[in-house]
């Protein structure tokens, strides 16, 4: 009964960071899927959303607004706004001069970007981790055993449900309005929804500014479940939701979210069962795994090559 | 049209507001549990706003910059010239690279003993981007986790001395075979993935690697690192004030000349040269040897190349081989030198670092790389006022050579031929 609870626990923690990845990850996959770049900034624009938050939170909470809901909105949008402001000037600024030039060029560049974004945070709001305060508190205990109690917590359930709503209200913008189907003419074939009268530079621009919304709104709520932010804080967030892009087959939106929900829960079963040090090197591991069998990530499409 | 550049400038004007403001104006101070916001100083705030009024002023006026900008003389005198004879290109090439070695040869007892340590870390990062140019300029893989192959052979030799008492010389050989060896085990089974995929494999290996070293604590000593790694000896001579090792003499005694410690760093400043010396010959050479042009040949088309015979998997796996043995053979060079490593100098930033040079240098010429390992080490060395400044410095850098110049300092030229057309 114990092992089962354990493992439920396990569970119920790995989804709710890898439905956090998820959002991250989709950033990279749609990127990739239209310009085929791997945008390395990413991590530190879901960062930037993350330190905005927390900025917009002490504000409010400074001015004496009381009413949780409305912090958390506040909050919200502060850190969407920013981010996406970010995300559509370094696209502006580092990889729009480099399009379509070698491979090699954008991703020196976007390397660069990160290394620029990350210091800028640290100049400005120095080295050292800042605690979060965890607004939302409690959640329900169930199952007992006398030894170990399950839980979920209040804080887990606001991240699945906003996951929720942002994955849907995602696909439904995908799949319904008039830029979503650009976006997805875009990806298939650039140079030719370009003929057909597609402005793709806004089109892409616009992909900039979704990414980096969905991981903002990852920054709000995971620098709240972890409880602290620093500016390294996107580096390895960023690194796994990256690896949870490929896992699910880059290019892919529905394999974005699986390539995170697995990631999530392999890494937690990792620091459940093994020990916490070892969960990167599990993930990473599993990723080379599973490239080995489908080499194209578990949605991705096969490539064909064409003579 | 000008209300619309002027609609267009307002725009980036806020666009800069919104980026700026929030992280640079307002901060966050921790006290205890609890944090307060402060407003930036004064001068802070009043910089946020010139630069909105700056990125204005350039957005609205645009059309006349970029025509001040046209009338500018020419930055590259030679824009306008004939490209040289390639065999003239070539033979230049080799004369450069000559005088270089000669100028490396005579430059420690010149100079001050901080400066040549710094040349030897230069030498090392050349090693390192001559190895990874084999692999991401010649072959075409993106390899994202090269400090992985670094840190194998930094390990091999440290661990071997604190475990063997092995000597310089005799880990130099193991250390680059040991990191040639995982970069066969590596790239055996990932080799058949596309580009980027590869990439984040490999970064992934890189993480991987640094984990381990990092918790594997009863070996390597965690983040703690391991030290008292020994220095080189020149046919059993030591170049400490006491001899450590047993039957090993002193090399201040063996020649009757007073100590200095200047030696030993001369010393390894001089192996590390020769080093990076060989290495570049050996790659020198492999890039005439048939492999070298497999090598490129699978870069430029994989379809043509593999429909004239050539083995993909052999002829990438001789490339990843190769630059990962080269990598570890600089990073027994890095243990010696240092005395003492950690998983601290085996992060992704340094393999990004190697990828900027290597990009930097112009992908596949030698010259070119060795250029670019030189600036990119030394520059941020010269910019240490500005110590806080320096990474965020780096990271524009990298950025606006990519977008300046993406080619590189010196691209590689093949020797070619060019067909008239008949008309």
């Amino acid at each position: 009964m114990q092992d089962l609870l354990y493992f439920s626990q396990q569970l119920i923690n790995g989804l709710t960071i890898g439905s956090a990845y998820a959002l991250i990850a989709i950033g990279y996959t749609m990127v990739y899927g239209i310009i085929g770049m791997i945008n390395f900034a990413h991590g530190e624009i879901y960062m930037i959303g993350a330190y905005t938050a927390l900025i917009a939170i002490t504000g409010l909470t400074a001015l004496g607004l009381a009413w949780l809901p409305l912090i958390l909105i506040v909050a919200l949008v502060c850190a969407i706004i920013v981010s996406s402001t970010m995300g559509w000037a370094v696209e502006r600024v580092a990889y729009r001069p480099v399009r379509g030039r070698h491979r090699l060029i954008p991703l020196i560049s976007a390397i660069g970007m990160s290394i620029f974004l990350q210091n800028y945070v640290h100049l400005a709001q120095g080295s050292r981790n800042i605690g979060f305060p965890l607004l939302i508190e409690g959640g329900f205990k169930f199952g007992s055993d006398g030894h170990f109690e399950m839980s979920l917590s209040y804080m887990q359930i606001t991240i699945f449900v906003t996951t929720l709503i942002c994955m849907t209200v995602l696909s439904l913008f995908i799949s319904r309005s008039r830029t979503g189907r650009a976006c997805r003419a875009v990806s298939q074939d650039l140079g030719m929804a370009s003929l057909l009268g597609i402005d793709t530079n806004r089109i892409i621009s616009a992909t900039f500014i979704i990414g980096a919304a969905l991981a903002a709104v990852a920054g709000l709520l995971l620098g709240m479940y972890y409880g602290s932010v620093d500016p390294l804080f996107g580096f390895i967030a960023g690194l796994k939701a990256f690896t949870a892009a490929v896992l699910g087959g880059i290019g892919s939106i529905p394999g974005a979210m699986l390539g995170g929900l697995i990631l999530g829960v392999s890494e937690s079963m990792t620091s459940g069962y093994l020990s916490g040090e070892y969960k990167d090197v599990v993930s990473f591991g599993l990723l080379i795994l599973i490239l080995l069998f489908k080499p194209t990530g578990l949605l991705g499409k096969p490539e064909v090559e064409k003579i | 049209m000008a209300s619309n550049n002027y609609r267009h400038a307002v725009f980036c004007a806020i666009v800069t507001l919104i980026i700026s403001f929030p992280i640079l104006g307002l901060n966050l101070e921790a006290q205890g549990v609890n944090i307060t916001l402060t407003g930036a100083k004064t001068s802070t705030i009043v910089a946020i706003f010139l630069a909105a009024g700056a990125v204005f002023v350039f957005q609205a006026f645009r059309d006349s910059f970029s025509g001040l900008l046209g009338k500018l003389p020419k930055l590259n005198p030679l824009a306008d010239k004939e490209p040289m004879e390639q065999s003239k290109r070539v033979k230049l090439e080799s004369w450069i690279l000559t005088g270089i070695v000669v100028l490396a040869l005579f430059w420690p007892f010149v100079v001050s003993r901080g400066s040549v340590d710094l040349a030897t870390l230069v030498l090392i990062y050349i090693m390192l981007a001559l190895g990874l140019n084999v692999v991401v300029g010649l072959a075409g893989l993106l390899d994202l986790g090269y400090v992985a192959f670094y840190a194998v052979g930094a390990y091999t030799f440290a661990l071997l001395s604190q475990y063997t008492g092995i000597s310089f010389w005799m880990a130099l050989p193991l250390g680059a075979l040991l990191a040639g060896t995982f970069g066969l085990l590596l790239g055996f089974p990932v080799l058949r993935l596309r580009g980027d995929y590869l990439a984040i494999v490999t970064l992934g290996f890189g993480e991987i690697i640094r984990i381990l070293l990092n918790n594997w604590t009863s070996l390597t000593g965690g983040p703690n690192g391991i030290g008292g790694i020994p220095e080189p000896t020149l046919f059993g001579m030591e170049f400490g004030r006491r001899v450590k090792g047993e039957g090993n003499t002193s090399f201040h005694e063996t020649f009757g000349i007073a100590y200095s410690g200047e030696h030993k760093v001369i010393f390894l400043y001089l192996i590390a040269l020769v080093l990076a010396v060989i290495t570049a010959l050996i790659i020198r050479r492999f890039m005439r040897m048939p492999v070298g042009r497999a090598w490129e040949a699978l870069r430029e088309d994989e379809i043509a190349a593999r429909s004239l015979g050539l083995s993909r998997t052999a002829v990438k796996l001789s490339a990843f081989t190769i630059g990962a043995f080269f990598a570890g053979f600089a990073g027994t060079v890095f243990a010696s030198k240092q005395g003492f490593i950690s998983p601290e100098s085996f992060v992704f930033l340094e393999s990004a670092i190697i990828l900027a040079i290597v990009v930097l240098g112009g992908m596949g010429s030698q010259l070119g790389v060795i250029l670019a390992a030189i600036a990119v080490t030394i520059l941020p060395e010269l910019a240490r006022e500005f110590s806080e400044y320096r990474m965020l410095i780096f990271g524009a850098a990298m950025v606006l050579m990519m977008v300046w110049r993406p080619q590189g300092l010196l691209p590689m030229r093949r020797i070619h031929i060019k067909l008239n057309r008949q008309e």
